[in-house]
This record gives structure tokens, sequence and C-alpha cells, in this order.
């Protein structure tokens, strides 16, 4: 009798506590960077809101934190004063360096067989390029994008060229370059041919050449890089010469920030720059504008760049359970298309292309589609071990031969042995 | 016997508000980056080993850290003599009386209320090569634009300018605030022996300034390795590092690149720089100043 009072009274314990636990929320901290500005901060933190109308058993948060730059620096100290968020968007190519730091954790612990086929296989190839390594995935990608060309239909048809034909290779571009390059009486010129920014990161367009050009600047375990490979030295001279020899670019190194407006208001007739631009060029310019993929040589090719989610070791099973639970859902097309409309980042999965509000979107703006069928011919955005100093290095031989300060051979013969230098300790 | 010990007790007790905040906010950092300097940056599956002067070796191999200093001494050479030259101008002038003397006084110290950063972004707008103010300027007289961030050769004194700009105004209030201490007999007493009005600056003026002169010199000084807030926004250190200065780099390799260790190295030769500046201003300075 007694004995059965006490199985009950425990049975009921246990059932309070089991459902005292059910009602214990698993709160999550979700870093977020916005790189362009606009629709992006309020979008992510109305799907975060939806997510939670969803599941009140999980309380989280999303927290804006600054650029890129600004979001990887915030993690990354978090994560060393033993504090970090569960989960967060940072640039893809930090994954060597958070590994490095041990403070991610792999995604497949936290999924079925049958998820990690389904899931993480229906996301586009080139865009796992920069999320994969070893065999593990250590990114989700969500905030991606990949540059593209584009041009001024006005200043197409007042040259005399065709308004609905962008160049598909590189001579062309020189050729319709030179037809759009304008001058004053004086000879100062008052529209450019082409402007690809190069002022602080160029490895990124500079990919849109170097990958045409039949060259990979990195392998998959970020160890070794190629800067000196005859190809990547061929694309940068054609980059050079742009400015030096054919003229339609302005010389020098070019800003990004003021590269949208130079576009509006007719300084240049091309541009190359992110697709995460375009809803601002859909929005501000004046006149009739096309979308283009970049232009070929041996074939077509640009990086991929932008933000992954990453799962952050430093947590309880539970939180993250709920943090991969939570990845799935705004990766899942309804989610995704939403957000890739607001912003013009690329929806990673196909299916979010076949969903009804895509597809509407996509007929009204078919120059949304040209990003989505670029990334068929592209690659890994330029990722290493000491990824920082490696792309620093890469970084100012571009430069140095853009200004023209060193010819582009020697330029990148010197990154190249810099680079070795800095990565011999993970060979 | 017991008087002296109860004062020395006092003592300590009223020095150690501030020694605290001075130990842990000052001296313990500044220790623990000269003894990171001789270790290993920490990764998180290394931990940090002993490695005595290897940073200190790779400090003498690294381009960029050579590039960085002469950058940086060619902005201190000429920031500091052009932005004291240029506040002690225009405090001479808005010290005389003339009409609109407020409006001119808050107009020079616009700049300094301004920080750096929205400083920055105005100038963005000057140098922007085509549509900025400078190249619309230029335009008019049939010029041709010019990259003036973009281009290795201008890069850095683009940087400087935007420094002095910003520098003089502040540096202008003190020498108002010491010329409205000097007693106009003097210049008076001037007048009356017939002194020419450079003869007056040069032998009566300047040498009451003094004071106000070592003042600023040390404070340009300082800011010359510490106002690189613009090239944030403007640069980047771009391109190839034309325009970075040594905090810039510092702060790059530290938060860019995460290899703190180097980073610590770095900044324990930018503390010996500024200390040797510091006392062979005192030493060179202190003979030329009189107090009054």
């Amino acid at each position: 009798m007694f004995a059965n009072l006490l199985k009950t009274a425990s049975a009921a314990a246990i059932a309070t506590v089991a459902t005292a636990h059910m009602s214990f929320a698993v709160d999550l901290e979700f870093y977020f960077p916005v790189a362009v500005g606009g629709a992006a901060a309020d979008t992510i933190e109305q799907l975060t809101a939806e997510y939670s109308e969803a599941n009140p058993d999980v309380n989280i948060t999303a927290i804006y934190a600054g650029s890129y730059s600004d979001a990887g620096q915030k993690a990354l100290t978090a994560a060393r004063g033993g504090n970090p968020p569960q989960l967060s968007v940072l640039l893809s190519t930090q994954m060597f360096a958070l590994i490095d730091e041990d403070v991610i954790v792999p995604f497949d612990d936290y999924l079925s067989d049958e998820e990690k086929a389904d899931w993480i296989g229906g996301f586009y190839p080139s865009f796992m390029e920069n999320s994969q390594t070893g065999g593990n995935t250590y990114g989700i990608p969500f905030q991606r994008s990949t540059p593209v060309l584009y041009w001024n239909k006005e200043a197409f048809k007042a040259a005399g060229l065709d308004p609905e034909t962008a160049p598909a290779n590189w001579d062309e571009m020189v050729e319709m370059g030179k037809a759009l390059t304008l001058k004053d009486d004086s000879g100062n010129v008052t529209q450019w041919g082409v402007r690809i920014p190069s002022a602080g990161f160029p490895y990124w367009l500079f990919q849109g050449l170097s990958t045409p050009a039949g060259a990979i600047l990195a392998n998959s375990d970020g160890n070794k890089v190629n800067f000196n490979d005859p190809k990547v030295v061929e694309a940068l001279e054609y980059l050079v010469a742009l400015s030096k020899e054919h003229g339609v670019m302005q010389p020098g190194s070019i800003e990004w920030g003021p590269t949208p407006k130079a576009f509006f208001e007719g300084e240049t007739a091309m541009m190359w720059t992110t697709t995460g631009n375009l809803t601002n060029v859909r929005n501000n310019a004046p006149f009739d504008f096309g979308v283009a993929m970049l232009p070929a040589k041996e074939r077509r090719g640009a990086p991929t760049g932008g933000g992954n989610f990453y799962l952050f070791k430093d947590s309880t099973d539970e939180q993250k359970d709920a943090a991969v639970d939570f990845v799935q859902w705004i990766t899942a097309p309804e989610q995704a298309a939403t957000w890739s409309i607001a912003t013009g980042y690329i929806a990673p999965r196909a299916e979010a292309w076949e969903t009804e509000k895509m597809k509407a979107y996509t007929a009204d703006f078919p120059p949304a589609l040209v990003a989505r069928d670029q990334l068929e011919f592209a690659v890994a955005e330029l990722s290493t071990f000491e990824n920082g100093k490696v792309t620093q290095a890469f970084n100012d031989a571009l430069a140095a031969a853009i200004a023209g300060e060193m010819s582009a051979k020697e330029a990148l013969d010197e990154a190249q042995a810099k680079a070795e230098r800095i990565l011999k300790p993970y060979q | 016997m017991e008087t002296a010990r109860r004062q020395w007790i006092y003592a300590w007790l009223m020095l150690s508000p501030a020694m605290v905040l001075l130990i842990t906010f000052t001296h313990y950092p500044a220790v623990q980056t000269i003894v990171n300097s001789f270790y290993s940056t920490p990764r998180g599956r290394r931990k940090a080993v002993w490695i005595g002067l290897d940073n200190y070796q790779t400090l003498l191999l690294d381009d960029v850290f050579w590039k960085v200093l002469a950058n940086n001494f060619w902005y201190a050479v000429w920031t500091i003599p052009l932005s004291i030259i240029l506040s002690l101008a225009m405090a001479l002038w808005v010290n005389d009386k003339l009409r609109g003397r407020g409006f001119l006084r808050m107009a020079y110290f616009t700049p300094t209320v301004l920080p750096l950063i929205a400083v920055a972004n105005i100038w963005l707008f000057f140098y922007t090569p085509g549509f900025g103010l400078i190249d619309q300027i230029r335009g008019l007289f049939g010029l041709p634009e010019q990259n003036w961030m973009g281009s290795p050769d201008t890069a850095l004194y683009s940087m400087i300018a935007v420094a002095v700009w910003k520098e003089a105004g502040f540096f202008m209030i003190f020498y108002l605030a010491a010329l409205q201490t000097i007693p106009p007999s003097l210049r008076e007493a001037a007048d009356i022996e017939g002194a020419s009005r450079w003869y007056y600056f040069r032998r009566v003026l300047f040498p009451l300034l003094m004071p106000t002169t070592l003042f600023v010199s040390i404070n340009a000084v300082i800011n010359s390795f510490r106002l690189v807030d613009h090239i944030f926004v403007m640069t980047e250190g771009g391109p190839n590092n034309a325009s970075s200065l040594l905090l810039f780099y510092i702060y790059e390799v530290a938060f860019d690149y995460w290899d703190t260790a180097y980073a610590a190295t770095l900044t324990v030769v930018m503390i010996a720089v500024l200390i040797l500046l510091a006392i062979g201003q005192f030493f060179l300075f202190d003979r030329r100043v009189h107090y009054k």
C-alpha cells in the first residue's frame, strides 16, 4: 500500500518535472550582419518573430551586429569570452578561421542521414563550396550573392549599341566600353564604359575575371593558393589594361560605396557589383537597365559571396537542436523567397524558386533570375586558413598592379610567396 | 614613530583609488602586451607558446610594417607643423577686432566638434572622382578628374589634409586663449618703439606663446599616431597600404587577422616610439619655453 503510494507520488513528481521541462523555453541568440542596408534587418526581424510565434518553446533573439567584419569580431570576441551566440550569420570565407579558433561545430551531428541527403543536398552546389570542408558541413548558405553586370540601356542606345545585349566576353566588353566612353570638348571623360570597384577588397570582383580565365585561387582544404598561375596573371593584366590601354575604366582604385550612384548619375554605363544591390538599383535607377552574367573568357565564371549560418560550439544540445530547426525553417522555400525578394540575395535552394511568390516576382522582374542562372558557373569565394592575412597579401598585389607600381606578374609572385609563408603551418 | 606610520597609511589610502584604476587599465595591460609579444597567438586548437623574439623577427621582415612606419613618419611630418601654423594664423586673425568675429571663430572650431567619422564622410564626398566637390570645381577650369583616394601617390596626402582640417580648429582655441592673456601694453610699447608687426610677433608674441606651442605640439605628435578613424571610412589603408598608419595596421592585425601576439608586438613598438618622442620633446623644448 505504502509502496504503491510512493510509486504514484514519484510518478506524479516525474510528470511534473517533465511538464515543467516542456514549458522551459530554449533561449537562442542569433547575430546577423547587414552589408547592403535597406530591408535586410527588418526582414530578418519579421521572420524571427514569425518563427517565435509558431514555436512558443523557443525564445529567439535576433541581434543586429553591424557590418560583416563587425559581426565577425563580435561573435569571435564573445566566443573567446565564453559567451557566444548559439547561431550567427557570418561571412562564408570565415569558415576556416572559425574552425581554427575551435568555436563552431558542423551541422552534420544534429541532422539525420535523411536530412543530410535532402536538406544539405538541396542547396546550390556552388554555395556549398564555401560551406563544407573535410567532409563536414560547417555553414548553411543564407545571405548569399554573386556579382553581376548591370548596364544602362539608354546609354547603350545613345552609343549606337543594341540596348538589349550586354557584352558576352572580354573582347566585347572592351569594344562596347570604347563606344560607351564619352569625352567633353577638353578631352575629359564624362561617361566611363565600365566600373569594377576595387578599393578595400579587390579580390572578390577580380575572381569574376580569374575564374573565366580558368583559374581557381585556393584549394578546398584552405591551405594552398594559386596566386601566380599564368591565368591569374592574364586576368590581372586585362583588368589593368581596361584603364591603362583601352581607357574604358577610371584609373586607380575605385570605391565600392559610390558605385551605384555613379551608375545612376550616368558616370558609368556598365558596373560590376553584387546582386545584393538589385533592389536598390531597381528602385533608384532613373533609366531602363539590364542585368547580365559576367562576361566570359575561356568559360563563364564568377565567385559567390556573402554569409552563412554557423552553429557555435559553446551551447547545450537543446539549444543546438533548436538552432538547427530554426535554420531549416528560415531556409525553407516560403521564407527563403520572402528574404530573397526583399533583399536581392539569391534564394539558396532550387525549391524556393518554384514558390508562387517567387514565380510572380521573377515574372515581373526577370533580372532576378540572372544571378541564380550564373550559379551554375560560380566557384567558391577566396577563403583559406589565416584568411585575413592571405587575402590581404592578394589584395595588396592587385592594388599594386592597378596603381601601376608593379607588373601583374611581379605583384602576384610576391603575393604567392607571402601566402605560402603564412600557410606553411597548415600544410 | 606612531604618527609617521599613520601618515604612511594615509598616503596609501589617498593614492589607492587612482592607483587601482591606473594599474588595472594602464599598467597591467601594458605589461601584458609586452609579455604577449613573446608568445605565439593562441588559437582555439593551439595554446600560446613561448617563442622568444620570433614576433620581433617577423616584424623586421614585414614590409607592410616598414611601409606603415614610413607613412606614419610622413603623416607626422606634414600634420604637426601644418596644423600648428594654420591654427596660430587663424587665432591671430580672429583675435583682432573684426566684423563677424564670433561667426568666424565658430566656423574654425566646427571641424573639432564634428566626430572624425562624420568628417571622413564629408571628405569622402569632396574627394570622390567625377562628381565629388573637388572634381566639380576642377571641372569648371577644364581640369581632368583625379582619383585622390584611389592613387598611391595622393592617398596619404588626402588623409593628411583631413587630419589638418580637423585638428587646426582645436589648437586654435588654445592659441586664442593664450593670446587673450597677453597684456595689450606690450603691443603699445612695441608700437611706441617703432617695432614692425612681424618683429613684434617674432620677438614678443611668439616667445610668450611658447608654453602653448609646447602643449599643442605634444598633442599634435600624439594625434599623428592616434587619429586614424577617417582611414577606416575613406581608404581602409589602401591602395596597397599607401595610406595605412601604424595604429590602423595594429587594428587590422588584431581584429581582422586575429593575430593578437603580432599585434602586441606592433603595439610595443608604437609605445616605444611614443615614449621616445615625448622624452625628446620635453628635453628639447623645455629649455626654450619661458613660463611666467
